[in-house]
Parts: structure tokens; C-alpha cells; sequence
């Protein structure tokens, strides 16, 4: 678990410092210029915590779904601990990714909301979450808890399909991808970015995926304590 | 008793029961009624658009279907009958039950809502009645099925009332934009091929909600 903390510290380290400073260049030369895109400009850096956030953020919903069908499984409550310990850090990723998202619509597409389709998805997302743990709250047992909110987020989730795959071809959207899109539509994007950008990207992309393991056996572990004490105490 | 005759069973009791209290379709109705008012309110004179009715024609079904359709697991907690029910029935035959009981309920509620919104805005003329028909049909079936499994779900917390749309509106979002949509085309006299992208997406939900909660079901139901 320490190659995970560290690597994630040097990497997103690196991302926070190299996607801001790198300067950008009309004629990028060599690994220290970026280029500039027309109408993104210094804006495009966005890309590099927007995009990786919003990545954890689907991630971490798909790892709550799968140890929230592993609890109706092995009915362990350790797995429902990991499902909440993930739905939990989703949450917050998923509002940082709407935050980011939000802001970055502001600045290049002149309003903070504009109910494009993948702003749909994350807003549907949000209201996921928000009605996932207030099913939990609602429920007295651990039991009932654990056994109806994992059956809720596998109902949730076989939703997402529609809004990655259907949604974006039958609605226009902002978003690269959407219909309407040059570059044709779909979610699977020909990716075409300058190679040190790239690099930049990977590197945030496994930084971030690498931070949320970090904290989701954090959270794990602190889960479990929590429940050991209670236990005690009951 | 074969698994068909016990399902229909299953109906049949709910549907007397439910023709005995009346609760579910009382609720339903006055909803209906209620909030179809206050719209005509909100408007005065003004004679809305075709797409602004068509939206507010799933805006009132999806209230109104929040205000009954937890019903059909609610009131078995209630009158402390789920009990007895897990003891008779598989989870299979009472899932599949509940599931027409509240499809019937649903068509009944939209039809009910197409029959009024005739009636009060002049503005909402179904133009093209084939794809009216179809999402009509798919949208109530594919709304029953996803709010079926949510109130098993729901049963058994203890905040009911408010947790039912705020558990259902975020797996319905994808059926409300579409039968919007496809309501809009009908509304407009498109010609019937025009909505065949709609019909898919609402075809594919009704599967993908009434697999899934046919699967799943089992761990609601069962302690």
C-alpha cells in the first residue's frame, strides 16, 4: 500500500505542477511547450484534473455497484463496507468533478450549466448518490441497510448505460463526442492530443485512480473499526 | 397451482383489496386532479406550447405514479402481511404480481392523464396517435417496472413517503427525456419512423429495469 500513497503523491504532485506551468506555444518545441488550441487556450489545462476526476468519480461508482453485489453474495458485511467506503469517496469526487466541469463551462461555453448530456449524466450521478446514502440512513438494521442499498446501486447502475452510451447520440451536446461532434460521435473519441500533453494526462489519470485507491483502504479500515466498536458497545 | 395461476392469484388479491379500499387509485385520481389544477393556475390565459404540455404531461404522471405506486409493498408492511406472503409465494411469482398490479395501475393513471390534458388545454392534440400509442404504452410499462422494484426497496425504511421520488427520479431520468421527446414528435404529427429511435431506448429500459428486478427481487423480499 506505501508504493500506492507514494507513487500517487509524486504523480499528482507532478501533474499539479507540470499542468500548470508548462507555458504554450503557437510552435511547440521540444517536451517544455504545449501547443495552443484555438479557443481553449490556457483553459485546456483543465483537462488534465476535470477529465481524471470525473474517470475516479465513475470508477468509484462501478467499484461500490460490484462489492454492493458481492455483499448480496457472500451477505459479509465487510463488503458493505467497502461498497459505502467507495460510494462515499465517489460523492466527493463526483462533486469536484462538477465543480471543475462547472467552472470550465463558465469560461469556455458562457454559462455554468447548460444541460448537455454528460452534464446530465453527472448531475444524475450526484442525485445517485444523494438517494443512495439517504436510503441508508433511512433503514435501522445493518442488515436492511447494506442488503437494499446494494440492490439500489445495481438498479442505478444499469442506468448508466443510457446515459454513457444512448443519451449523448440522441441529444447535442457541448462535450467532444456528442451528436453533432466533427470528430463523429460516440464515447470512444480519437485521441488527439500532443504527445508531452499526453503524458501530463496519463500520469494524472493514474494519479488520481491511485489516490482513490489510497483513500478508499483508508476509509476501509476505518469503516471497519467503526463497526468493531460498535459492536462493542451493542 | 401452476406459477401462472398463483401470479394471477396474486393480482386478483391485490386488485380486490385494493377495489375494497380504494387508497391507491383515490390518491392517483385526487393527485391527478390537484396538480393538472394548479398548472391550469400557473397559466391563467396563456396557451402553452406543444412541448412545454408535452412535458408537463410526464411531469404530472411521474408525481402522481410517486404518490400511489408504493402502495402495492407499503401496504403489506403496513398491514403486516409480507410475512405471510414470503411464506406462501416465491419471490419470482410475487415479484411478477406486484409488477402487473402496478403496470395495470400505471396505464389506468396515463390514461387518466391523456383523457384530462384532452380535455383542458386546447393546445394538446395528439396529431400523430400511433406514436402517441406506442410511448404511451412503453413509458407506463417501463415507469411501473423501475417504480416496482423501488418500492420494494422503500418498504421497509422508515421515510417513506419523501424517499420514494427521491430514490425513483434518478433511475427514471433516461424513461422522463425520452417519452418527453417522443411525446413532443406525437404531439407534432411526425410520421411513425421518426420515433423509432425513442421506442428503442424505451423498449430497451422496460428490459433492462424488469431484468434486473427480477434478478434482484429475491434479495429485497427475503430477510
Amino acid at each position: 500500500m506505501r508504493i500506492v500513497k507514494v507513487l500517487s503523491i509524486i504523480l499528482i504532485t507532478f501533474v499539479l505542477i507540470a499542468g500548470i506551468a508548462i507555458p504554450l506555444a503557437p510552435a511547440p518545441q521540444g517536451l517544455f511547450e504545449f501547443p495552443i488550441i484555438p479557443g481553449l487556450e490556457d483553459k485546456a489545462r483543465n483537462i488534465f484534473y476535470h477529465v481524471p476526476i470525473a474517470w475516479t468519480t465513475v470508477l468509484a461508482f462501478l467499484v461500490s455497484m460490484w462489492y454492493g453485489y458481492r455483499y448480496l453474495r457472500t451477505r459479509s458485511i465487510d463488503d458493505d463496507l467497502k461498497s459505502v467506503s467507495s460510494a462515499g469517496l465517489g460523492f466527493m469526487l463526483c462533486i469536484l468533478a462538477t465543480v471543475t466541469g462547472s467552472l470550465w463551462a463558465k469560461f469556455n461555453w458562457g454559462s455554468f450549466w447548460n444541460w448537455d448530456p454528460r452534464e446530465t449524466s453527472i448531475f444524475v450521478l450526484l442525485l445517485i448518490y444523494g438517494a443512495y446514502f439517504a436510503l441508508r440512513s433511512a433503514l435501522a438494521s445493518d442488515e436492511a441497510r447494506a442488503r437494499l442499498s446494494a440492490v439500489y446501486a445495481i438498479i442505478a447502475g444499469l442506468t448508466v448505460p443510457f446515459f454513457i452510451f444512448v443519451l449523448p447520440r440522441m441529444v447535442a451536446g457541448l462535450h467532444p463526442g456528442a451528436k453533432g461532434d466533427v470528430d463523429g460521435s460516440g464515447p470512444v473519441l480519437e485521441f488527439k492530443m500532443a504527445p508531452n500533453m499526453r503524458v501530463v494526462f496519463f500520469s494524472s489519470l493514474i494519479g488520481f485512480t491511485l489516490f482513490y485507491i489510497w483513500l478508499l483502504t483508508l476509509r476501509i479500515r476505518a469503516a471497519r473499526l467503526e463497526h468493531h466498536v460498535a459492536d462493542q458497545h451493542s | 397451482m401452476s406459477t401462472i395461476a398463483r401470479t394471477w392469484a396474486l393480482v386478483v388479491k391485490d386488485a380486490r383489496s385494493e377495489l375494497r379500499t380504494r387508497y391507491a387509485m383515490n390518491a392517483l385520481v385526487m393527485f391527478v386532479i390537484t396538480s393538472v389544477a394548479t398548472i391550469l393556475f400557473a397559466m391563467r390565459e396563456d396557451q402553452a406550447s406543444p412541448e412545454l404540455l408535452a412535458g408537463m404531461y410526464w411531469v404530472v404522471v411521474f408525481f402522481s405514479s410517486m404518490s400511489g405506486l408504493s402502495r402495492i409493498f407499503v401496504s403489506e408492511e403496513e398491514k403486516g402481511t409480507a410475512l405471510a406472503l414470503q411464506l406462501i409465494a416465491s419471490p419470482k411469482v410475487v415479484y411478477v404480481g406486484k409488477l402487473l398490479f402496478n403496470c395495470g395501475l400505471t396505464l389506468l393513471l396515463t390514461l387518466a392523464v391523456t383523457v384530462l390534458y384532452l380535455i383542458v388545454f386546447p393546445g394538446f392534440v395528439v396529431a400523430s396517435f400511433d406514436i402517441f400509442a406506442v410511448t404511451w404504452l412503453l413509458g407506463s410499462l417501463g415507469l411501473a417496472s423501475a417504480a416496482t422494484i423501488i418500492a420494494a426497496i422503500i418498504a421497509r425504511a422508515n421515510t417513506r413517503g419523501t424517499l420514494y421520488p427521491v430514490l425513483s427520479f434518478p433511475v427514471l431520468i433516461p424513461l422522463l427525456m425520452t417519452v418527453m421527446r417522443s411525446t413532443i414528435r406525437a404531439l407534432a404529427g411526425e410520421s411513425f419512423e421518426n420515433a423509432f429511435g425513442e421506442f428503442q431506448v424505451l423498449f430497451s429500459y422496460l428490459l433492462v429495469m424488469t431484468g434486473g428486478s427480477y434478478l434482484l427481487f429475491e434479495h429485497v423480499w427475503k430477510d
